[in-house]
């Protein structure tokens, strides 16, 4: 893969130093690893100086359940530990939810970002939490994001992201998204616009 | 999937700043790389893959010159690294558990050598049973084979320690090898931001190699012939005194470098929040990061402690350790095992204070296998050894 560059936006100071952790569930080849790893550089364009992104440590198979994190954070992460308590969840397979809990240990005032056509108060938890739904699936079949057939929801989902959490804009999200397919234009454009339709259609709970 | 991201802005000025935000293997290739190594030679090995790969994608961009030499095993690896070594190349490799174990005879060649090769490995545990996670005992079981030990606990310290380990390696006062180590997976597969200088910094900080002595067709020379005992005897303590000038070197390296690039992560410690402390905590690598966390807690919670992170392994910074002797009673955690024995800082750290100190030195194993070790772990074996329930040596967290 080749560089990406792109320049760091001006006037964007992070007001916060707090810490936010986010697990994304999903399986082997959908491109959970892909969407830590965006995020966290979309994250870092926005101003925060720390952020991580890694993969859960161990064997992955196609299909299989994984996970993979990101941190961000207004200073420099020290942490090097995996994420026990998450800030935010994002479920980027509904049908994981079967075989994983999800909001294992997530924190009392957590996030949850879900791929489904549900509505947030579908799920029991929204009492408990704060819930988002969106359509990722549908959004990705609509701008014929797939690998091999099937649909690819890991860039989609991202859309979501800033309507839960101030600390990333969209802008930034869509210009990672740019840099990293530099040379494919018409996908990343797809991609983009996904993000955005993800953004406009995300349904949360109150 | 890598995500790789440069940022381009400015810093006070003129300068141009580049954030590149990739995993620790994929900066130790960038790092490699921008030292322009005449020869790399590697085989992959997981958790080790990635950073042969980013340097193959650096060979098929055309952005590296060199030769890259895929050899059949990390044994071969070595002998192509001692080989172009001493044909006077700037030379890198990369491997991992049980490749760095299959490298050992030549570990010794090359230091025996004076060969100033610069390896990256990745600290994974040795099997059987079969694991791929972090610990340090396939660096650690390597430590008397006269390589320098550098432990990296963050993204842009690995970066510059690569930067460095050249720098170091070529010094006409060592001329030795330089293993920079990293955790597997914790740092190798953990995207974080890290500062890019300008390759010029780096042109600048390194210089071109200069071998003080190579194979030369048009100045033949004998290497590696059988010499007496007198003469090996002067060849071990020729190679300790030039650890010994290392002690020196590092930190002059660590200081000249952070005046070339701005970043500075220690000399062959990292000493965090020591001043007045009545406890220092001795860490490396991931858990010396995570160890500043549990650091900043505890002194909020009142305690009176800092962090030493050691940085360097080999040489052993003896002196520096004697210091801390005088100033605090010691924790130490290992995650390594000298079986039969204990962990291999807490012994090296309790020799070096021998005669020094009556301080109280108190020692946990954890980590092994990958086990995940916490900033609350950390709090916990700080408070155990500060109140005086630990063992002399405990086993952290082993559940029977």
């Amino acid at each position: 893969m080749g560089h990406l560059h792109f320049e760091l936006r001006d006037g964007n100071i992070v007001s916060t130093k707090s810490l936010v952790e986010i697990c994304f569930h999903g399986r082997g080849g959908q491109g959970a690893v892909t969407a830590a790893n965006l995020l966290a550089s979309a994250a870092l364009q926005d101003g925060n100086k720390g952020v991580q992104a890694f993969p859960f440590f161990g064997a992955e198979r196609r299909g299989a359940p994984v996970r993979a994190f990101t941190r961000i954070s207004g200073e420099e992460i020290h942490l090097r530990s995996e994420i026990y308590n998450p800030d935010i969840v994002i479920v980027l397979d509904e049908s994981i939810m079967e075989l994983v809990d999800v909001i294992k240990g997530l924190k009392d005032n957590g996030k949850i970002i879900i791929n489904t056509r549900k509505k947030p108060t579908d799920f029991e938890f929204f009492h408990q939490y704060n819930v988002a739904t969106v359509d990722a699936t549908g959004i990705a079949l609509k701008y014929d994001i797939l690998v091999g057939g099937i649909p690819v929801v890991n860039t989609p989902i991202l859309g979501s992201v800033p309507k839960i959490l101030d600390r990333v804009t969209l802008q930034s999200i869509q210009q990672v998204i740019i840099r990293k397919w530099t040379g494919k234009k018409e996908l990343s454009e797809r991609n983009v616009k996904a993000t955005r339709d993800a953004y406009d259609q995300t349904e949360v709970s109150v | 999937m890598q995500c790789q991201s440069n940022y381009h802005g400015t810093r006070g000025g003129e300068e141009k700043l580049t954030i590149m935000i990739d995993t620790g293997n994929r900066i130790a290739a960038k790092a490699a790389i921008m030292a322009k190594p005449e020869v790399v030679a590697a085989y992959p090995i997981t958790p080790q893959t990635t950073l042969v790969e980013a340097i193959a994608e650096y060979v098929a961009r055309g952005e590296y010159k060199g030769e890259f030499i895929c050899v059949e095993s990390e044994h071969s690896a070595m002998c192509a690294c001692i080989g172009a070594s001493a044909a006077g190349s700037r030379t890198f490799t990369a491997t991992s558990s049980h490749g760095l174990l299959l490298m050992h005879e030549m570990l010794h060649w090359a230091a025996l050598a004076r060969l100033p090769v610069v390896m990256c490995n990745i600290n994974r545990v040795i099997g059987p049973g079969w694991n791929i996670w972090t610990d340090e005992n396939d660096s650690i079981s390597q430590r008397d084979t006269g390589w320098i030990q550098f432990y990296c606990s963050s993204n842009q310290e690995i970066f510059d320690t690569v930067i460095q380990s050249f720098k170091l390696a070529e010094h006409e006062k060592i001329v030795l090898p330089v293993m920079i180590n990293l955790n597997a997976f914790i740092l190798s597969h953990t995207s974080m931001p890290a500062e890019i200088p300008e390759q010029r910094v780096v042109d600048e900080f390194l210089g071109k190699h200069i071998a003080h002595w190579k194979s030369d067709i048009d100045n033949p020379t004998t290497f590696g012939n059988i010499i007496g005992p007198a003469y090996y005897y002067k060849v071990r303590r020729a190679m300790q005194q030039s650890h010994l000038r290392a002690k020196k070197l590092i930190p002059q390296i660590a200081k000249d470098w952070k005046k070339s690039s701005g970043y500075f992560h220690g000399d062959l410690l990292e000493y965090y929040k020591c001043e007045g402390a009545e406890d220092i905590l001795l860490s490396m690598g991931a858990i010396g990061a995570e160890s500043k966390i549990a650091i900043n807690e505890l002194q909020n919670e009142g305690q009176k402690i800092g962090l030493a992170r050691v940085r360097v392994l080999r040489p052993f910074p003896t002196e520096e350790i004697i210091k801390l002797g005088k100033q605090a009673n010691l924790i130490v955690i290992d995650r390594n095992i000298s079986v039969g024995l204990e962990g291999v800082l807490f012994n090296e750290v309790k020799a070096a204070l021998f005669g020094t100190s009556d301080i109280k030195a108190t020692g946990f194993i954890a980590g092994l296998g990958g086990k995940d070790v916490t900033y609350k772990d950390i709090k916990s074996m700080c408070r155990k050894a500060i109140q005086g329930t630990s063992k002399a040596q405990e086993w952290y967290a082993m559940e029977d």
